[in-house]
């Protein structure tokens, strides 16, 4: 696994051994079988992960008091070779309601053999989060509440 | 220079990331910080020296005063939480599509 960090994206790869329908549908419709769950903007603790297959469809975070967190929107929907999202997540870590505030994530899969996906993964154009991002950059202005990933980052 | 390391060190402590984080907000004195947050003056003073080891802070005199206030050399490491979080996230797809997936939930 490699990632290489560029100014305002970052890309990460892996390769898994499983065929490439398979590596698609569990980063999709099994995303709540892999993603961390500590990593949510929920004030509840996180009960289920949904991931609406179908462009204009969300990723939603369902607490355990029935709340909900639409924090993605899906912009491509390709199986098996390629799904794209936004991500609705200010610097405050709060949901982002303005489309060209968001940034974006593309994962691509690609098939190395019968049981061996390539999966490209780049998280791109940071720098839309705006004056926040600028402003960590920059060292003045609002700041850039780190919780969550920490959170992800700590426990590992 | 900044240690990416001391960084992740340094923001993986819940109150260090809670005094960098109004620090982002706006510059601070110790004595600023401690009225802020449910910790001590000498307990603020240490989290801070281990954030400017790490680069994430710098400090001035103001008077007699100290004010602290986010590193902006160090803040390119922040880049690092997507690094680190996009790696240990496809380290955990890696594992998970590499076991069968129940096909009948």
């Amino acid at each position: 696994m490699t990632t290489q960090v560029q100014e305002t994206s970052v890309t990460t790869q892996t390769v898994v051994d499983a065929p490439i329908d398979h590596a698609f549908r569990v980063f999709t419709d099994g995303i709540g079988s892999w993603w961390d769950p500590g990593h949510h903007i929920l004030e509840a603790e996180l009960a289920e992960m949904v991931f609406e297959p179908r462009v204009g469809g969300h990723i939603i975070d369902r607490g355990t008091d029935g709340s909900e967190c639409r924090w993605a929107r899906v912009l491509a929907y390709e199986p098996p070779r390629r799904v794209c999202f936004s991500w609705d997540i200010n610097l405050r870590w709060q949901l982002e309601t303005d489309p060209a505030k968001a940034s974006e994530i593309e994962v691509t899969f690609t098939e190395e053999g019968p049981d061996r996906t390539r999966v490209l993964l780049t998280h791109r154009h940071l720098d839309r989060h705006g004056e926040g991002w600028e402003a960590m950059r920059d060292a003045v202005g609002s700041g850039w509440t780190l919780d969550r990933f920490a959170e992800v980052a700590a426990k590992s | 220079m900044t240690n990416h390391g001391a960084v992740l060190t340094a923001l993986a402590d819940p109150t260090r990331r809670a005094i960098f984080e109004r620090l982002a907000g706006s510059p601070s004195a110790v004595g600023d910080l401690a009225r802020h947050l449910p910790v001590s003056r000498p307990a603020v003073s240490q989290h801070l020296k281990v954030l400017k080891s790490a680069g994430l802070v710098t400090d001035h005199a103001d008077g007699t005063r100290r004010i602290y206030s986010v590193d902006s050399a160090g803040v390119a490491a922040i880049r690092d939480y997507f690094e680190q979080f996009w790696e240990q996230s496809l380290a955990r797809f890696k594992a998970a599509a590499s076991q069968p997936m129940r096909e009948d939930t």
